[in-house]
């Protein structure tokens, strides 16, 4: 399926035609990020009024809930406002009208500017890096609502919020990071390294890929729009009863989690399909990167489940609006069906959060010990267990909750599972390091510290995956603790690992090496520190999501709030960082700062606009280090018909194997 | 791993065996660390030994406890000794083995944790149906039960003699947990009471939004759905506190929805309860009669008002809502 031939128009994105016309107008005329609010602020307006206007003539609606249809229909309206106005469907009307695309190698050269980051573009690198700013935000964002949660938790009877508004704080922080977090490797590096990888001038599918980033600066507004709104009381998992009932914040909620599920398919799909039909010849599954198969794993999830998120979160939308009873018990409907549609989704997505973590350290550790990946095809099998298994894990969140209570062995023994093909990614990392000669530049030891925070976080699972223990367990901080490891520990370390590791590749600029093992040091301690004793104060007895706690728990309570302002200090000094370095400093570094074999960092930093003057012959795989006779990773000046003979003696190769 | 001795050892200088010494060192680690917790931490740890459901629980975390400690003392040796033997060394800028993999040492490795999984799978089984469920909720119609278990209304009405398995309802409403005694005559009550050494079923269910009942020492936690029987079971061993936490979000004061109760002599119980159901008779007579589940749409408001005081349950405004949609505070 990989790419055979070099047609010229295949490769060329977007199908942009070189008769086109070049886009010659003033910046503020062509259709960016100021055009898009101007029209996502007259959706609202007409969304809203259109709410007013329907739901006036309905007495039982309007005596209950008039107002959510007006705010619903006008984040609706909004989404569709700013997308016009951004200028999605520009292309796809020009289309329709017959008239020619606009050259898109001109549009895209010529904005060489920094203009070309507030458009919808079709290049995926200029995508990447809007993700990625967009990314760093979001997380600091909600990571400052965490440091709201804990400065409450300083002590169990005095209050700094309401409990109100601490609720609100909690759902805030959870939503904003597990529904935008989902992108936060996928979205930059994904989109930006993958084509990189893969020996591909373009993706797939380059204007779902922006409509993809484009949607999230979208819910993450609208899910902040839940504090005006009156906030959501009722956690990021947004159970029914009390998601029907709450005030009009958890519209937002509802249409802002859906609204990034809707994203997620969109960025998995566009993904899914690059790496299926646009490796280039000569890459085989065989020699794929492990970073890729972590985020085709990654995709395969995305793809499948978050449709499922979606719709779950539209029936709440319709129970909240327009009075159906999907989710009421006494009217036909039942929470559980919330809650089986909720997990079925949300069990995929923590794995959507673990295995481009599992991709990253597998890229970083073999360019750092300089020796091949241990065990490649172990390390594949366990990308692609983790994605199949789990579909079938989700009814381990409800053990507790009476739904198929009998059912309860075989979603242990299949939560129990998932171990094993995460213990994968151990052995290989072990089995790399033996004998290695170990360099302890900044991602080797974000790579390092992954390992050591999610064999704590994957142990943790075991605990909570037994049924027994876990009626100790359940909704208690224990449960917090083993998920924030996972994921701050694991995804996030991994996200700042790939900053380190790839930015000098994305933006030719390489992070401050000092500053970055202060950051690294702090994080990592105060990373600990904050989190360790969370699971002694949920064995001791404290639950999630309260604002008042046992007096006897206040010293680890304290110990914990006190460590998190160091931690959040630590994010703190990588935004100095990144932003000293790229834009005051500006340290420039062209070539291959990290002397690593990967297809990626064969072409010069950053890439030039269509990545590789011809599509490269991939010779071998990514990780041969230490072999001196393993021939160079591609030819990147294939002569002319060799394509279409590298391709038939790789298929003879992969059918004797 | 041992090919690569074998690869290495032409270098001249005679390579140890470092699989072994990690292998001892994450051994005796591991003995040692394992027979610490053994012996000193786990008669402490969660959640006590108060009820047959706490016991299990805090013998499952023991156990897991112990396979985990040698498991993450082992990766930990073998990080520690990787990142110290094998650094990079000054000036050296070669590259490492090429070593792409190891046959012996992947399947060694696939098929132990393997067998710990399907170990631990079959373990957690095991210590889920044993003992009764674990003290977890088993839904409304539970089949890991103890004898005697009281499944039917009729049953459960039935007055209640020494040594038959108690049933106790726990209703659940924004923001307070009340207890009903359906075989002392039915009447509900805030405080929780229960007799030393006798199996009690907890039959937890909401009024309103979802709740999950959490006694901690009694190692039980259900939740409580409206309109949903969620069964759970527990033999008391010991005498003492308990507390009482909401543990699923239910509202703005989800996290001051605790209270207390007890485990007191039988005998203690039984004038408490014959007390408290002469005391609370004039209430009883006003609730709907026991059932496993009630629909609050259905019950009269009117009739709610004395009770709601009596019973001081003022935080749950009356608990009981309108039809219609109702709107959170
Ligand atoms: C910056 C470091 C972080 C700190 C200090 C932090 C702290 C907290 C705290 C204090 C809570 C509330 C616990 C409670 O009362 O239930 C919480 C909840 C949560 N956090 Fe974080 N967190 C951090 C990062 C993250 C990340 C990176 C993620 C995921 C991508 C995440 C996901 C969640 C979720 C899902 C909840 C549960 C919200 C709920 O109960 O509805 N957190 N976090
Ligand atoms: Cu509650």
């Amino acid at each position: 399926m990989a790419i055979e031939t070099e047609p010229g128009t295949l490769q060329h994105p977007g199908g942009g035609e070189p008769t086109g016309a070049k886009d010659t107008r003033a910046w503020w005329q062509r259709p960016a990020i100021h055009t898009g609010v101007l029209g996502a602020v007259i959706g609202y307006l007409v969304g809203y009024y259109l709410g007013r206007a329907i739901s006036a003539n309905y007495q039982q609606i309007s005596t209950s809930d008039a107002h959510d249809i007006a705010i619903v229909l006008g984040f609706l309206f909004l989404v569709i406002g700013w997308l016009v106005g951004l200028g999605v469907f520009n292309d796809l009307l020009r289309h329709m009208a017959g008239r020619p695309m606009p050259d898109t190698e001109k549009t895209n050269g010529d904005a060489a500017g920094v203009a070309r980051y507030f458009r919808v573009t079709l290049d995926h690198k200029v995508v990447g890096i809007q993700y990625l700013i967009g990314m760093i935000i979001y997380f600091c964002t909600a990571g400052l609502l965490a440091m709201g949660i804990r400065t409450e938790l300083l002590s169990p009877v005095h209050h700094v919020f309401s409990s109100s508004t601490y609720i609100e704080l909690v759902g805030e922080h959870g939503t904003m990071m597990m529904m935008l977090m989902t992108s936060v490797i996928l979205g930059p590096f994904g989109n930006y390294l993958i084509p990189l990888m893969i020996g591909s001038k373009r993706v797939a599918f380059p204007r779902v890929e922006a409509l993809s980033f484009w949607l999230t600066p979208a819910a993450f507004l609208i899910l902040l729009a839940a504090i005006p709104l009156g906030g959501f009381h009722m956690g990021w998992t947004g159970y029914p009863t009390l998601s029907v009932q709450d005030t009009s914040g958890a519209d937002a909620y509802a249409f802002a989690f859906g609204l990034m599920g809707i994203s997620m398919v969109l960025a998995g799909f566009n993904i899914l399909v690059t790496v299926i039909c646009y490796r280039a010849p000569g890459m085989r599954w065989s020699r794929l990167p492990m970073f890729v198969w972590g985020i085709l794993g990654t995709s395969v999830m995305m793809t499948l489940a978050a449709p499922i998120l979606s719709g779950g979160m539209y029936m709440l939308l319709t129970d909240r609006t327009v009075q159906t009873a999907f989710f009421t018990d006494n009217l036909g409907g039942s929470t559980y069906l919330f809650q089986n549609l909720f997990w079925f989704f949300g069990h995929p997505e923590v794995y959507i959060l673990a295995l481009p973590g599992f991709g990253i350290v597998n890229e970083i550790l073999p360019v750092f010990t300089r020796k091949p990946l241990f065990a490649y095809k172990v390390a594949a099998a366990g990308m692609v267990g983790v994605a199949l298994l789990s579909f079938f894990v989700w009814q381990h969140h409800l053990f507790d909750s009476g739904i198929n209570p009998n059912m309860r062995p075989l979603f242990m023994l299949t939560t129990e599972m998932i171990s094993i093909p995460t213990g994968f990614i151990f052995l290989v990392g072990m089995g790399t390091l033996w004998k290695a000669k170990i360099r302890f530049s900044v991602p080797m030891l974000f790579a390092l510290a992954l390992f050591f925070n999610f064999l704590i976080g994957g142990v943790s699972g075991v605990f909570v995956s037994d049924t027994g223990a876990d009626t100790t367990e359940h909704g208690s901080f224990f449960v917090m603790a083993h998920f924030h490891y996972t994921i701050m520990g694991g995804l996030i370390f991994a996200f700042m690992g790939g900053c380190y590791y790839w930015l000098p590749k994305m933006m030719g600029i390489k992070l401050n090496e000092k500053l970055g093992k202060w950051h690294f040091w702090l994080m990592f301690l105060a990373f600990n520190s904050t989190f360790l004793p969370l699971f002694a104060v949920g064995w001791l007895g404290q639950p999630r999501r309260v604002f008042e706690y046992a007096l006897r728990l206040q010293g680890l309570n304290d110990w914990v709030s006190i460590s998190s302002y160091v931690l959040g200090f630590s994010i703190l000094l990588f935004v100095i960082n990144f932003v000293w370095s790229t834009v005051v400093t500006r340290d420039r570094e062209t070539g291959n700062p990290w002397d690593a074999r990967g297809l990626e960092w064969q072409v010069p930093s950053p890439p030039p606009v269509h990545n590789f003057e011809h599509i490269p012959v991939v010779l071998s795989g990514p990780y041969e280090y230490g072999d001196p006779d393993a021939p160079p990773v591609a030819d990147l000046n294939p002569p002319v018909g060799v394509l279409v003979g590298a391709l038939a003696s790789a298929e003879t190769e992969e059918s004797e194997a | 791993m041992a090919s690569v001795e074998a690869q290495a050892s032409g270098s001249g200088q005679r390579e140890p065996n470092h699989g072994m010494r990690i292998f001892i060192i994450s051994l005796v680690l591991g003995v040692i660390f394992d027979a610490l917790f053994w012996f000193l931490l786990s008669p402490h740890m969660p959640p006590g030994t108060m009820t047959s459901a706490a016991a299990s629980e805090q013998f499952d975390i023991n156990v897991l406890a112990a396979i985990a400690i040698p498991v993450m003392i082992f990766i930990f040796v073998y990080f520690g000794y990787a990142l110290t033997v094998w650094r990079r060394r000054p000036g050296d800028d070669t590259d490492g083995p090429a070593l792409h993999g190891n046959a012996r040492v992947q399947t060694t490795w696939i098929t132990v944790t393997s067998a710990i999984v399907l170990f631990l799978a079959g373990f957690g089984t095991y210590e889920l149906i044993v003992p009764q469920g674990a003290g977890a909720g088993e839904g409304p119609a539970p089949i890991w039960t103890p004898p005697g278990a009281k499944l039917t209304v009729a049953q459960q009405i039935a007055p209640w003699t020494p040594g038959q398995v108690l049933v106790i309802q726990v209703i659940g409403q924004q923001w307070k947990f009340s207890y009903r005694y359906p075989q002392f005559g039915g009447f509900e009550t805030s405080a929780l009471v229960i007799p030393d050494h006798t199996w009690v079923q907890f039959d937890v269910t909401s009024i309103d939004v979802i709740h999950s009942f959490w006694a901690y020492q009694l190692g039980v936690k259900a939740d409580a759905n409206p309109g949903v029987d969620n069964v759970a079971f527990a033999k008391t061993d010991q005498l003492g506190k308990i507390t009482v936490r909401c543990d699923e979000l239910c509202g703005l004061w989800h996290g001051a929805m605790f209270d207390y109760g007890k485990v007191v002599p039988v005998s203690e119980f039984q004038s408490w309860a014959s007390s408290s159901r002469v005391e609370l008779a004039s209430i009883t007579k006003l609730l709907p009669p026991y059932a496993t589940t009630y629909n609050p749409t259905v019950i009269p408001l009117f009739r709610l008002g004395p009770v709601v005081k009596k019973l001081g349950l003022f935080g749950a405004g009356g608990g009981y809502y309108p039809p219609q949609d109702p709107q959170q505070p």
